[in-house]
């Protein structure tokens, strides 16, 4: 189980609710869930977002795995200088 | 030079964290460095690019046919010579990168590109370009984000909708898009707190002020291949790049890095690429394209202008209980400032209960702009860090303290989202607080300001090679433009892997089609991610040199070890072989000795400063004098300590200047009226003190080495560092960028009851 916290750019599509706990074991498998629990979340997180697992900031995370107990961010994308 | 004594955090390494004299110094200092410009192939032809004279115009006819009459003109191309993304069906930030690069339809700002030329010589090309005929229907424009976020406003992008509003708007808008931050209850933190400042604040565009402009060679053949030459901050993004822009697959493209003269961040994108390019395929010829320093100022992307508003409330022991900050960025022509990565360090550094940040994104008829070291971090440190120092200043306690009090530390919820892993950030405001520097006296007309600055770093996709030569010396094959001494830092870890001096390890940055792919030299990232896939390469080396040992003495491999450059028999039985005497033998034990590495990094650790700045204020004149500056930056680890240092003094450097000088200038009719470094003041070393520096090292645990990255922190905190020290020299607050003399003097003026202007 992971637990989820939603910025406040995305809590308009979860009715205010800003942490959430999800039992997924991959990012696709969790934007899929969060998708079917908040129609339209899937599609949002598709835009240019980070996702940061256990405060580690991964750019393109589809595919990482979710250590149980994970904490989840969802975060812009990022460039440097 | 340096007046900082030697970091100690890592005793125990042999080559990290010594100073060998920098490998490019000498091609540099005598000339024979190559640069983007510099290369010459044989019948190349010169470029030229028309530009747009209006911020804000309707493209209505262009025609090309006396230009392309003239003499040594070989070719002339428009917008209508590439192919139109958006038909076909290209992401959207393609397109508007396709048309920044040349327009189609409309201009968006002064300088944006219309139509481009290649001929004999540079002055044909220049009068060629001069003679085409653009016709144009001026439209209205916008300069500022105040302007652009009217509701009257002329609209840049038909079509555009401002993302991050609920519910989704109706109507067009020059705001691309809001992001928010948010955490606790705002009311009651404010409630809570014994002293509330409230600020407005703003600043003005600046340049990345790069002394060598933007240059491409491009030499393409008619079997729809193209050789690019250019100087970046990385060659494979501009490849990727260019390949969209002209609708080709990005391996029809070889592109060699030139010897780079600066960037900032403010070459990681395209310019003159895809022109050089399909100018080559016209004319059968290679083509050389370079900026003039006007084209740099009016065309390619500066640093965002901003306005802020920021509401800091603090308890009276120094409790920082809530904070609400409104930042607009302006992104230029397309949508892209960095307002995302402002809103989310803006309160990075500190633990605070109880906060709504709201940023926007907002186009105006001024170029894109593009990356400048930790961008949008600096604007928003400027403000935040200004309404900290008067609120330490109102409950009366010192200003490094009224941070230590709130600083995060590892395990602390950043204000945008994560924890913290390990970080170092008390132990730069513990540098500053206790350097020589804070305790010293101040004279008449005399102030000390202090801020501090975050920055997140990163690590993205590196490869490298390492290849063992024959005489047993290494060559490191990297895919990452050295902008900041990276190839020294290679070369460093991997003599420290392999147990060798440095003295024998080469570092080169390599083509994109003799090395893997690379990300951009940017973030920070470079002696972080390239750094551990040199590692990871050198350490696959050092097992294949063991099992050559083992081969050689006939024994089992977990019987060697790979100690000071040479394999050693565990128990001595052996003689030992260096490196040198395993390569003159590879052809016996397996052939030649290489290993490549390719990895997307993990383990980012974050970077943080703190600075002190004095400075004198001259009461007739508002000259400001910086007189003496220290900053104090968290490395991780400094693998070759001038490096860092010269990146902290670099930053420190370059926010003095958006501090003090820099702005970009415009006229009422969108016009750009200080292209060039006469008018537009970036500080020289006659300006300013030696900046003393305190590599602080907190190693981050993540990698092999501890590295964090040194790149741009460095440049977050002075804005807010010199206009705290002018508030302590002459008790008036500054709040708009730059704090020039006559903007120091007026303020002054205003606050002794003159008036001012």
């Amino acid at each position: 189980m992971a637990t989820v916290h939603f910025p406040s750019s995305l809590r308009d599509l979860t009715g205010g609710v800003a942490d959430v706990e999800v039992d997924a074991s991959t990012v696709r498998r969790l934007i899929a869930a969060l998708d079917e629990r908040y129609p339209g979340m899937g599609e949002r997180l598709a835009e240019g977002v980070s996702v940061s697992i256990n405060g580690e900031i991964l750019p393109d995370a589809l595919y990482e795995d979710i250590p149980d107990g994970a904490e989840i961010h969802f975060l812009p994308t990022l460039s440097g200088g | 030079m340096t007046v900082t004594d030697e970091p100690t955090a890592n005793p125990g390494y042999k080559q990290v964290g010594t100073r060998p004299i920098r490998p490019d110094g000498l091609d540099k200092v005598t000339g024979k460095a190559r640069f983007g410009a510099d290369l010459v192939l044989p019948g190349m032809l010169e470029g030229a690019v028309l530009r747009s004279p209006h911020p804000h115009a309707t493209i209505v006819a262009i025609d090309t046919s006396a230009a392309e009459a003239m003499p040594g003109v070989h070719a002339v191309i428009t917008g209508a010579d590439f192919p139109d993304l958006a038909a076909n069906g290209a992401r959207p930030d393609d397109v508007l990168m396709s048309k920044n690069v040349m327009a189609r339809d409309k201009v968006l700002y002064e300088g944006h590109p219309v139509a481009a030329v290649a001929a004999a010589t540079r002055k044909q090309a220049k009068a060629a370009a001069a003679a085409i005929d653009v016709t144009y229907e001026l439209l209205p424009h916008v300069l500022t984000v105040e302007q652009a976020m009217a509701d009257d406003a002329p609209i840049l992008h038909e079509g555009m909708r401002t993302r991050g509003l609920d519910p989704a708007p109706e109507v067009d808008s020059n705001i691309a898009s809001r992001i928010t931050h948010e955490r606790g209850d705002l009311d009651q933190g404010f409630a809570d707190a014994d002293l509330v400042v409230e600020r407005s604040f703003t600043t003005k565009p600046v340049h990345q002020g790069y002394i060598e402009p933007h240059a491409a060679v491009a030499d393409a053949s008619q079997d729809g291949r193209a050789n690019l030459w250019c100087s970046s901050q990385g060659h494979f993004s501009m490849r990727t790049s260019t390949a969209k822009v002209l609708g080709w697959e990005p391996t029809r493209i070889k592109v060699t890095p030139a010897e780079i003269g600066g960037g900032f961040g403010g070459k990681t994108v395209i310019y003159l690429e895809p022109l050089a390019t399909l100018l080559s395929l016209r004319s059968g010829r290679p083509v050389r394209l370079v900026m003039d320093r006007d084209e740099v100022f009016r065309a390619s992307g500066p640093a965002s202008g901003t306005s802020l508003r920021v509401k800091v409330g603090v308890t009276e022991d120094g409790q920082l209980t809530a904070a609400d900050v409104w930042m607009a960025f302006e992104a230029g022509a397309n949508p892209g400032s960095p307002v995302g990565a402002a809103g989310m360090t803006v309160l990075a550094p500190y633990d605070i209960p109880n906060f709504f940040v709201e940023g926007f994104d907002v186009v105006v008829n001024k170029p894109r702009v593009a990356a400048y070291r930790a961008p949008g971090a600096p604007m928003a440190a400027f403000a935040v860090e200004s309404v900290l120092d008067e609120l330490a200043a109102g409950i009366g306690i010192d200003p490094v303290e009224l941070r230590l009090r709130n600083a995060v530390t590892e395990g602390s919820q950043a204000a945008y989202g994560p924890k913290f892993p390990v970080i170092g950030f008390v132990e730069t405001l513990e540098a500053i607080r206790d350097h020589p520097h804070y305790q010293t006296e101040l004279g008449p007309n005399q102030g000390r300001g202090v801020a501090a600055g975050f920055w997140f770093n990163a690590g993205m996709n590196s490869t490298a090679t390492v290849n063992v030569n024959e005489d047993g010396n290494l060559t490191v094959v990297v895919g990452s433009p050295d902008i900041g001494g990276s190839r020294s830092s290679m070369c460093l870890m991997a003599a420290e892997e392999l147990g060798i001096d440095v003295g024998r390890v080469n570092a080169i940055v390599a083509d994109t089609e003799t090395v893997g792919f690379n990300d951009v030299t940017g973030g920070s990232r470079v002696t972080l991610a390239t750094g551990a896939a040199v590692v990871d390469a050198c350490r696959q080396i050092k097992d294949d040199l063991r099992g050559r040992a083992a081969k050689t003495w006939d024994v089992e491999v977990d019987v060697v070890e790979w100690v000071d450059g040479q394999a050693q028999h565990v128990d001595g039985s052996e003689t030992p072989l260096t490196l040198g005497e395993l390569a003159a033998k590879w052809g016996r034990t397996g052939g030649p000795i290489s290993a490549t590495a390719a990895l997307n990094a993990r383990g980012v650790g974050p970077a943080f400063s703190t600075q002190v700045c004095d400075v004198e204020v001259d009461p007739e004149t508002g000259e400001v004098t910086v007189l003496r500056y220290t900053t104090a930056q968290d490395a991780g680890t400094a693998i070759h300590p001038s490096y860092v240092e010269g990146q902290m003094q670099g930053g420190v450097v370059q926010g003095i200047g958006w501090a003090l000088n820099e702005e970009y200038i415009y006229s009422d009719d969108g016009h750009l009226e200080n292209p060039g470094f006469l008018d537009y003041r970036v500080p020289v070393a006659s300006d300013l003190p030696m900046i003393d520096t305190v590599v602080v090292e907190v190693p981050n645990p993540a990698h092999p080495y501890g590295v964090r990255g040194v790149g741009e922190v460095g440049i977050v905190p002075p804005l807010a560092a010199v206009g705290n020290a002018i508030a302590a020299a002459t008790g008036v607050r500054l709040t708009d960028l730059p704090m020039s003399p006559p903007r120091v003097l007026d303020a002054i003026n205003r606050a002794a009851g003159d008036g001012g202007d």
